[in-house]
This record gives structure tokens, sequence and C-alpha cells, in this order.
């Protein structure tokens, strides 16, 4: 029963991490209950459906379909949420000043939600296909159960704490630093999926690991100690990185930091240089 | 532009060139999954060599291989096997376990 609840909350800790951030992310949006509902219930529907067809995927593309498809779903959770960023370092300033102006929380309905809600299903999908799986081996090796729906329903409320407690926690925050503090999560939280993502393709044997372990850390800390998991989820904290994991990783900052740079400072200077429109635009909000 | 095209058209092919030169099938090593433990639960393995290694799950429930140290996870379902190519290892212990049954299913790679 203990070791189905740690294994159950391990699985739900991952999960519940990156809903957490996209919700704190999208505070105050409109309609975004709804998106984060939908991204929930979407990805729950999908982990049941892995977990039914997990043979046949196993089995696709010479045995390399499971790893295919994880590495698939991390790929599109990175592009959509490279999306928000870019999309929030374009508009979240004149967001974070017009809350600011009008004191409360501004209804913006035009946020890529949709991205979020993907996002989260994927998130969803992924891990709870594996606690569906696990719990299906346990159900079926004769374990008790109650002990395995106790174990089950622990581990899961265990996990949901934890992303509660992240996400109150970053809702304290003032608005204006919520913004950077939840860009700055979730290109780390991108960066960190890349690198799996690119792992699961060299296990694959379809990408080239570039070095097996470039450095190892696991005397300061494992993946497998709670710490070095969370880590490994917020950041892609990995105790021997292969030197693919590395280029994904470094190569995603890069390139979502650089989109946001991009758009960011295009926007910025179009309107403080090109006409000189006083108002809104000038005063930056400080603290 | 067309000559950044054309060179690295050039370097994709140079490196299909020299795919079939690695393409060599490496050793196999094979461990069973029976009644959640792994035989052989200790598998010597030669360091410094690309190996592969065949996990083959003989329980009805699936098992997710796991291994931290040679950074490798994949859920091998009831009475299927997973194919693992391993670059080469330093010589060491490498232990893996099967998450699912974590109580019972320990095992190691000794590198040597």
């Amino acid at each position: 029963m203990l070791a189905t609840l740690i294994i159950v909350f391990r699985e739900v800790i991952e999960a519940a991490l990156v809903l957490s951030i996209v919700a704190a992310a999208t505070r105050g949006v409109a309609g975004r209950h709804k998106w984060l509902v939908l991204g929930v219930l979407g990805g729950l529907a999908g982990a049941a459906l892995v977990a039914i067809f997990a043979g046949a995927i196993s089995d696709s593309l010479e045995g390399a379909g499971q790893e295919v498809f994880n590495a698939s779903v991390l790929f599109v959770a990175v592009i959509m949420l490279a999306w928000h960023n870019v999309w929030m370092s374009s508009h979240g300033r004149e967001l974070a000043a017009e809350m600011k102006a009008v004191g409360h929380d501004v209804s913006v309905g035009a946020r890529p939600l949709y991205a979020v809600a993907i996002v989260v299903g994927m998130a969803i999908l992924r891990e709870g296909s594996e606690v569906v799986l696990f719990l299906y081996g346990i159900a079926s090796g004769g374990v008790g159960a109650s002990g395995l729906l106790f174990g089950g329903v622990i581990g899961v409320a265990a996990g949901a704490a934890l992303g509660f407690a992240l996400y109150f926690g970053l809702l304290n925050l003032s608005t204006r630093h919520l913004f950077s503090v939840t860009s700055w999560l979730i290109l780390l939280l991108a960066a960190g999926m890349a690198a799996q993502g690119a792992n699961f393709l060299t296990q694959a044997d379809i990408l080239p690991s570039l070095g097996r372990a470039i450095w190892d850390t696991s005397w300061l800390l494992t993946e497998s100690s709670l710490v070095g998991q969370l880590l490994h989820t917020l950041i892609g904290y990995t105790a021997r990185p292969s030197g693919i994991q590395i280029v994904f990783y470094v190569g995603t900052l890069i390139l979502i930091g650089g989109a946001m740079k991009l758009y960011g400072d295009t926007r910025t200077q179009a309107k403080s240089g090109g006409q000189p429109k006083s108002g809104n635009a000038a005063p930056r909000p400080i603290a | 532009m067309m000559r950044h095209f054309l060179s690295a058209a050039a370097v994709i092919l140079v490196m299909g060139a020299a795919a079939p030169a690695f393409a060599e099938e490496p050793a196999t090593f094979e461990i069973t999954i029976k009644d959640h433990k792994f035989d052989p639960a200790v598998l010597e393995v030669p360091a410094n060599k690309e190996i592969k290694l065949v996990v083959k799950n003989l329980d009805e429930t699936p098992e997710e291989f796991e291994s931290t140290e040679l950074n490798r996870e994949k859920i091998i379902g009831g009475g299927r096997q997973g194919v693992f190519y391993l670059d080469p290892l330093k010589a060491g212990t490498y232990p893996f376990f099967g998450e699912f049954n974590q109580a019972t299913a320990q095992g190691k790679l000794i590198a040597k």
C-alpha cells in the first residue's frame, strides 16, 4: 500500500507541477478555468486510451513506438509552452500595466489558452497512462482492492497538494513578478522536457547520445530522491546528462529565450521609437 | 543561401554514407522478468563497448524497466520485450529496477 502510494505520488507530481505553473501563469484570464478543466479531462481520457493501447504503441515503429510517442508528447508540450511564452513576452507588459491601472485583474480573451490546455493534457496523458498501467498490474497481482484504492487515492491527493502549494505560492507574487517568474519557470520546464524527449529518441536509437554521461552529479543529488525529482520536473535536472540532452536543453533555452526577446523588443521599440505616443506606454510599472 | 543549402546537403550525404560503418550489431545480452524478479539479477557486460540489452517480461503484468544510471526507462507489457541499445559503459556498476515492483525487481549491470 505504501509502495503504491509512493509510486502514484511520484507519477502525479510532474503533471501537478505543470498544471500549477500554467494555472498561475494564466491568473485572471477570462475563460481559463474552462480550458484548464478541458486540458485535465482530455489528459485523463488520453491516459486511459494510451494505457489500453500501450502494447500496440510499443510494438509500432519496430519496437521504438513507445519512445517516439513519449518524445512526441513532450515536444508538442514544448512547442505550446514556447508559444505561450512568446505570446506573453509580446503582450505581457501591456497586460501588467493594464492590470495595475485598473487595480484588479483584467479579462483578456485573446490569450492562447488552447496552448495551455494542450500542455496540461499532454502532461496528464503521459504520467496518467503510467499510473493506469501500474495500478492494473497491482490489481491483477492480487493485492487487496482496499490497499490499492487507498494508496492510489492518497498518492493522487499528495501530488495534487504539492501542486496546489506551488500554485498558491506563485499567486502570492505581485502581478508583475508573477509574469516574469512564470515565464522563467515555463522556459526551464520546456528546456527540461525537450531534453527528456531527446533522451527518449536516443533510447529508440534515433538520435545519437553524443556521450553517455557528460558529467555526473549523482553524488550531490540523485533523481530518485524527492528533491532531485522535483528539480528534474521543474528545471530538467539530470544527474548524468548525455550530450544530446545538453544540446536540446541549451538549444531550447536559446530558441525560446531568443524568440521572447525578439518579439518582446520589437513591440517595445515600435511603441517607444515609432510614434511619440504619450499615455499608458510611457510609465513603466515599477514594483 | 543556396550555398548553405548545398553544404548542408553535402554534410547529410556524408553522414549517410558513414552510417553503415556504425550499423554493426552490438553484442546482445538478455534479462528476463519472472514473478517480478530479474534473471539474471546481476549481469556482467563488457566495458567500453556498445551493447544491446533485451529485457523479456514473462509476467502477465506490465513492468517499467528503469535505470537512472543508464538513463533508460521503458514500460514493458506482460509477455512482451523491450530492447535497449547502450552506449559504451565505463567499468562500474549500473543498478536498474522495475518501477512497478521495486520491492523485488532489482538488478544491476556490471561493466568490466
